[in-house]
């Protein structure tokens, strides 16, 4: 059997659905809504504010802290289970490490900046979406960036290249590589990379190329969210 | 040759191009990369001669020296008050530059200012993540009844206006007399109490407008249908 169509039939190279919105949470910092299909993502920014204990304090820059959760009701209660865990907690620390590059805390010495992300529902891709979110809210607290941060999900099924994996295709019984990169839009580097499955690296490039199209179109949707905030009233 | 890709007045978002080539600078908000000028915060774009920079939309609050800020008192040591300005650390104010009176070695510094207390000072210094305040300097002190508005400190320059046309009209209009600080914290009191609740709706609708133009027309005309409705 080969895999010639998708389940929920997009095509090959389309992303789900996209929902973004800004200023979501009146009393963050920044905040931000990222939907993509079924995948809901917020965020919210607090700081740059005092961090103890002192010894986490860096004098030179400010550190950003992330902490990524899977709310109690999202999923569909199967394999990954909701709430802290050692898979949570690795993602918050890739999502520390995606969002890093773009951000620039030399002004907030010894401070902490502190982005929550919660998943409301997830459908796979919830890492890809909550980075997303995230440097969303980071814009919206008005921190100094190089740029926005999007990240996608890129998958392989039988010798097909996939945008946006949902969850029936990450469960996919014959055995699927998942990509998830994060990338600086404007500049095209890469921020998160990592893999779970077999890839050849001629796949591997060609992956990388259609994840820096499918950015680019996420940057689009988060650069009109951002506006959006402000839209009312203009001239 | 440079070519300046946006237009003045939009807003842009960080990691917008803003500019090509060597003819422009970045100034405020936005920074060079290779022969590109970008944007570092969601702001709208200032145009001036070469000059291209951002006027944030949102941001922080970053103490200057010489700012005037509006502060509240959170704690009270041997020697010095701590004041909360918005800043993530807390802006100290010593025994010297406390007050023009003589305090007496030994003395209780709450009977000067307690925690919970309001105060109106300048920022003396800034270093790394230490900041200094001073209560000595004329119109600097201890603010008493009133209310305190907090807005974000990007939003201060509209509140004042050009020249304080802003802040002026609504002192003018509602007969209160208010204090801005730098820092977005702002000090309101009015003899009359609908009077002053108009004033603080004015400042109110300036925080959540303060991207649009037309701005002061627009609180004109909302004081005016106010205070007409009143009669």
């Amino acid at each position: 059997m080969t895999y010639t169509k998708r389940i929920d039939g997009r095509k090959f190279d389309e992303l789900r659905e996209i929902k973004a919105k800004v200023g979501i949470i009146s009393r963050a910092d920044g905040s931000a809504m990222f939907q993509i299909g079924k995948t809901i993502a917020i965020a919210a920014v607090y700081g740059p504010r005092n961090l103890f204990p002192k010894f986490l304090q860096n004098f030179e820059q400010g550190i950003l802290r992330c902490n990524y959760n899977m709310m109690s009701f999202s999923g569909s209660g199967e394999r990954v289970k909701p709430g802290p865990s050692r898979r949570s907690r690795e993602i918050s620390y890739i999502t520390e490490n995606a969002l890093l590059p773009s951000l620039d805390l030399k002004d907030y010495p010894s401070s902490v900046v502190d982005v929550y992300i919660e998943l409301l529902q997830t459908d796979a891709g919830t890492r890809c979406a909550g980075i997303t979110a995230a440097a969303l809210a980071l814009a919206d607290a008005g921190f100094p960036m190089r740029d926005l941060v999007a990240a996608v999900s890129i998958g392989k099924i039988e010798d097909k290249i996939i945008v946006d994996v949902n969850k029936e295709e990450e469960d996919y019984e014959g055995g699927m590589a998942d990509i998830p990169i994060a990338v600086l839009p404007r500049t095209g580097e890469i921020t998160l990379l990592q893999m779970d499955g077999f890839l050849t690296r001629e796949e591997l490039k060609e992956v990388l190329n259609i994840a820096r199209k499918a950015c680019m179109q996420i940057y689009n949707i988060q650069r009109e969210a951002l506006r959006e905030r402000y839209k009312n009233g203009l001239s | 040759m440079g070519e300046i890709k946006v237009k003045d007045k939009n807003i842009v978002v960080p990691g917008e191009v803003l500019a090509v080539g060597m003819d422009y600078l970045p100034a405020g908000g936005a920074f060079r990369d290779d022969d590109e000028i970008i944007a570092s915060q969601v702001g709208i774009v200032s145009i001036s001669g070469r000059l291209i920079k951002l006027v944030p939309l949102n941001s922080k609050y970053t103490p200057k020296r010489g700012d005037k800020v509006i502060g509240k008192i959170t704690d009270v040591s041997a020697n010095a008050w701590f004041v909360d300005i918005g800043y993530y650390t807390e802006a100290a104010i010593t025994l010297v530059e406390g007050s023009n009176e003589y305090i007496p070695r030994g003395a209780d510094l709450t009977q000067y200012y307690a925690p919970g207390d309001y105060v109106i000072g300048t920022v003396t210094g800034v270093s790394r993540s230490n900041v200094s305040l001073t209560l000595k300097g004329p119109g600097l002190k201890k603010l008493g009844e009133g209310r305190i508005i907090y807005v974000n400190s990007a939003k201060v320059p509209r509140i004042i206006g050009k020249e304080g046309s802003m802040i002026s009209m609504i002192k003018n209009m509602t007969d209160c007399r208010i204090i801005v600080g730098q820092n977005g914290m702002i000090w309101l009191l009015g003899a009359d109490p609908e009077k002053e609740k108009l004033a603080y709706d004015a400042v109110k609708l300036i925080d959540e407008r303060a991207h649009t133009q037309g701005l002061t027309d627009e609180i004109k005309k909302f004081l005016e249908e106010k205070i007409g409705g009143k009669k």
